[in-house]
Formats: structure tokens, sequence, C-alpha cells
């Protein structure tokens, strides 16, 4: 039978305000345990909280973002659960009226757009953090990420394979990061994931039963905690079984999700509105100065980058999808004038450079300025592309601008006929078996054999000869 | 309306507070009588009245996005009961069953 996958995201977005979403201590990352945790956080009695006006902006720009209708009137209420790093006995978050409405995200995957729907999107406060290593048989609560706001985005069941999903979070990713308003780290817990999985058969309207994917930090265990749920449920059909609408955490070691205890009283939040905070109403001017505010967003940047810089929609979506590195790319572009050459540059060996190296491209040695350099001396025929590669690596290492390496290891391209001349009458009179054979030829198989000969002058020249002139010189030679 | 023993004992086990079946009963008798108050007041006609989620007619103000708090850390923890490297310990919470 063939199986369909249908995927819901709750996303949760850590802002990145200076203070908290109620009260007013830092939500700076790494601190001390609880040097952090305030009164408030702490939901000592008699302390009442007050919401952060950042918080709500980043949030009203979010959902502008995803084309959401924004609540001009939300209200917060009151999730109450029972757990150790959440002091207060509930986490304060909206439910009936929240900030941000009904938007969507398109999508793009192997050329085909897809609309994802987003439900909803919510403010609401982080919880603590425990540590369960031994603590004479205790645990231990550090409350500084208490009350860190957050946005929880949910979407509709609308995607439908495990690259959709990655895909739709890595959008989210691109547009908070452009939007400034949260770090985007996901090894940081700053953007978390959770996904409910289903299967059904091809055709059929009605959905599966869901799992609850817990635990996914990172793009590729998205992918792969997905596909792999997915796995299991389709075998488990197959075999006469049915799914059990559960909670599973990914292992990512063993590649497997595994049931979390199945709580029979899960859900029994018992909300209500909050009475420690009033309604928060907003106006359409208020909005519409935040909109105002937004700069250009991942899917304009993408177009203008085609339109302006004549990339094609692949190279403009991948140079878009992070603002640093749309950044560096316009900056590379304009400093040398060449946006073709900057792009396979930034998109192939930086790229891979900074993969392997595992930083980011605001952290790279080399800078758009060292880089446009490069390219320029390519543009202008005083080095090869082979010879630019070991450039760009030296230049990696610290050893100067393009300029001084050129100088410094004497790269420059031999492009002097006469010299050339002399390597390639050297080559020929060395290889008479080969130019006979080229004479014989036709003019399709000349071109191939010509390869022997520019790859031997090339190795005699150490790589510097301008391999243009070289063809030039020596179809010319071998034709005459 | 009247509350279960059961409605009881699954609202006490949700706020972890333990209970006797002798306070279990007591409160059922309460609750009893307090949702039958409820009861007086949802016979009310409400249609056309606007839902209420605050008892004030005001809205909420914004505070500016600034850290105004210093770290109080040793006074918090000078008054809880157990705490060991900065951190507040509590009871084991974690795979316990329920």
């Amino acid at each position: 039978m063939e199986w369909e996958t249908v995927i819901g995201l709750e996303v949760h977005i850590q802002l990145s305000t200076q203070s908290k979403i109620f009260s007013g201590s830092s939500t700076a990352f790494g601190a001390a345990p609880n040097t952090q945790a305030s009164a408030i956080d702490l939901a000592m009695p008699g302390t009442l909280p007050v919401f952060n006006e950042q918080a709500l902006n980043y949030a009203i720009m979010f959902g502008l973002a995803l084309d959401a209708e924004i609540g001009k009137r939300s209200v917060f209420e009151r999730k109450n659960y029972f757990y150790p790093d959440l002091p207060k006995g509930y986490q304060t978050t909206q439910l009936a009226e929240p900030i941000i409405g009904p938007g969507h995200v398109d999508i793009e995957v192997d050329g085909v757009t897809r609309r994802v729907r987003i439900h909803h999107a919510h403010l609401e406060e982080d919880a603590g953090k425990s540590l369960h290593e031994d603590y004479h048989g205790m645990t231990g609560i550090d409350l500084n990420r208490a009350g860190t706001p957050l946005i929880e985005l949910v979407t509709e069941p609308d995607m439908r394979s495990a690259e959709e999903a990655v895909a739709f979070l890595k959008k989210i990713h691109a547009i908070i990061t452009y939007l400034d308003i949260s770090d985007g780290d996901m090894s940081q817990g700053s953007l978390r994931c959770d996904a409910n999985v289903s299967v059904r058969p091809r055709g059929q309207e009605e959905f599966g039963t869901r799992v609850e994917l817990k635990n996914i930090n990172s793009f590729r265990f998205v992918e792969r905690a997905i596909k792999c749920e997915v796995t299991r449920q389709i075998d488990l059909i197959e075999d006469g079984g049915t799914v059990v609408q559960e909670t599973r955490l990914y292992d990512a070691d063993r590649n497997e999700t595994r049931s979390m205890r199945s709580k029979e009283e899960a859900n029994d939040y018992r909300y209500f509105p909050c009475p420690d905070l009033l309604p928060v109403v907003i106006d359409d001017a208020y909005i519409e100065a935040l909109r105002g505010r937004l700069p250009e967003l991942p899917a304009a940047r993408q177009a203008r980058f085609e339109r302006d810089y004549e990339l094609s929609a692949y190279d403009a979506g991948v140079l878009t999808a992070e603002r640093a590195v749309a950044d560096f790319f316009e900056a590379t572009a304009a400093a040398c004038g060449a946006p073709k050459l900057a792009a396979n540059w930034i998109m192939g060996d930086l790229a891979a450079q900074l993969n392997k190296e595992e930083v980011s491209i605001s952290a790279a040695p080399i800078t758009p300025e060292l880089l446009a350099g490069l390219i320029k001396r390519i543009q202008d025929n005083t080095i090869s592309s082979k010879i630019a590669k070991q450039v760009f690596e030296a230049m990696w290492a610290g050893e100067g601008n393009a300029d001084q390496i050129i100088e410094q290891r004497g790269l420059r391209q031999l492009s002097d006929t006469g010299a050339l001349d002399k390597i390639i009458d050297e080559i020929v009179n060395a290889s008479p078996d080969q130019v006979a054979q080229y004479r014989a030829a036709d003019e399709g198989r000349r071109k191939k054999l010509l390869g022997f000969f520019v790859g031997q002058v090339m190795k005699a020249s150490r790589g510097q000869a301008n391999p243009g002139l070289v063809n030039e010189l020596l179809t010319a030679k071998l034709d005459g | 309306m009247a509350i279960e023993t059961a409605d009881i004992e699954h609202v006490a086990r949700l706020a972890r507070i333990g209970m006797t079946p002798s306070e279990v009963a007591d409160l059922q008798t309460r609750l009893s009588k307090i949702l039958h108050l409820v009861d007086q007041l949802q016979a009310v006609d409400t249609s056309g009245v606007e839902p209420l989620s605050h008892p004030l007619d005001a809205v909420q103000r914004l505070r500016a996005d600034a850290v105004t708090e210093t770290n109080q850390r040793e006074a918090f923890l000078a008054i809880a009961p157990a705490t060991e490297d900065g951190l507040y310990l509590v009871p084991k919470v974690i795979d316990q069953v329920e």
C-alpha cells in the first residue's frame, strides 16, 4: 500500500529581549544558576507580573511576517500543571485570544511550492531547568530561564514529508533572524520543535492517529526523527497493529523514537484567564508603526536577488536563507562587481570551509572585502580559478589578502605568449604519438584529445598558465 | 451540581495534595455547596453579555524592556529548605509512577 505522511509542527521561539516577559530579570544566557531569578520569577507571594513591551512588539512583527491576523485584544491565561521548574504551579500563556491568529508560510521543496497554514501563535513564558544529576537523590532547579519570553507557533497538519517539515522550520529560522527577534540557535534551545506525525493510505481523507515527537533539536534531527517515526508507524500498521496516540522521544544516538510514559491525566491544564494580567489591547496605529519597522524579509530579498543580480531562483534561495549570508553576499558583490562569481564562491568554497570548520559566516576569517579582492584577480586574469582556490585557502589561514598572497607565492598567471609557446613546444615535441592521434581525429574527438595537452602544459607551469590562452595557442599549434 | 469523590481525588492529584478519606468527604460537602451557588449564577440569562476576562475595566500596561532586577540569589536560597551549588533542591520527580 502507498502511504502518505501528515505532519504538523509546534515551534517554540525564544525571543531575544533583554529582560523577561513579566519581570526585569536579565535573560542573558549562561549565567550562574538562579542569579537571574527574581521574586517575580520565583513566584513569591505579593509580586505582580508586568508585560514586556518588546516581547509584544516582537510577536506582532512575527505575525506580520506570517501574513497573519494580529489580535488587537489578547489575553493571558494560566495553564496549570505541577512541575518543580515551574514555581508558580502554572505557566502564563495564551489560549482563546492569542496575539497572532491564522497566517501562512510558503515553502519550496524540489521546485514545488506548498502553503503551510499557521493555526495561531501565542506568547508565553519559559520554565526553568531541572538538573537530574544526583544531588543526594534530589533534583536541582535553576530558574534563570523561568520567565524568558517565548512564541509558540502551531501549524495546521499541512506538511507531507520530513523534507517539507525541515523546509518550514528553516523558513521560520530565516524569518526570525531577519526580524532579529531571536537568535534562532537550535543548539541553545532558542528554536525548538515538536512534530505531530501520522500516516494514512494515499487518497484517504481521514487522518491517521498522530504521535507527538519531542526532543528534536537540530534541522537534521527533525528530518531523521520524522523519517524513522513514519517507518515505525507504517511497519506497525502493515503488521496488523494500530498506532497509539502518545508522546515519543527521539533518541539521536540510536536513531529511534521511544514512548514516554503515557500520561492518562495529560491535557487537564484547567486554563483560566490570569487575574494578575489585564487584557492586552492595541490599535491599528500601533500595528502599522511596527509594520513600518519590518526589514526586507527572505522572500522579498530572494526576489530582488533574482532580479537585480540575475541569480537563479535556487541560488537566490540559498543565499537569502540566512540574513548573515545574504549580507555577506551583497557586500562581496558590491566590492567586486561580479555577483555571479561572488555567489559561486560563497555557496561553494566558502560554504564548504564554514561547514568543515564549523564556524558561522560572521565569524569567518574571510571577510567580504577579502573575497572580493580574490574575485577581482580572477576577473582580470591575474590568476586562474584553480589557483584562486589555493589563494582562498591561504586567506583563510590568515596569510593576508589576495594580492599579498599572489605576490608572496608567485602565483601570477602565466599570460606571456613567448613563455607559453616555449612550454607548448616542449610538450608537443615530447608527445609524438598523441600528436599523431590528434591530427588523425575529427573535430569532435580533437576537443577531447586536446585535454591531454592542456593538462601537460598546466602541470609544467605549476598551474599558473592562463587556461584560455593555452587552449588558443595549443589549438593553433596542433591544427597548423 | 454535586461533585464526585473521584473528581476531588483527581484535582488533588493534579495539585499534588495528599488527602485522607475524611478530608475528601468534608471537601465534597463544601465544594458541592460552592458549586450549588455557581448553579444559581448559571441560571441568570447572560445572553448579550460579553464574557469577562478580567474584573477591572482596564487594559494591560507595558513595561520597557530593561533589566531592573539585581542578583538576590543568596537571600532567596537562604529561605529555601534545601540548596546546593546555587540550585534549589527538590524531591526527584522524573520516572515517578503516579
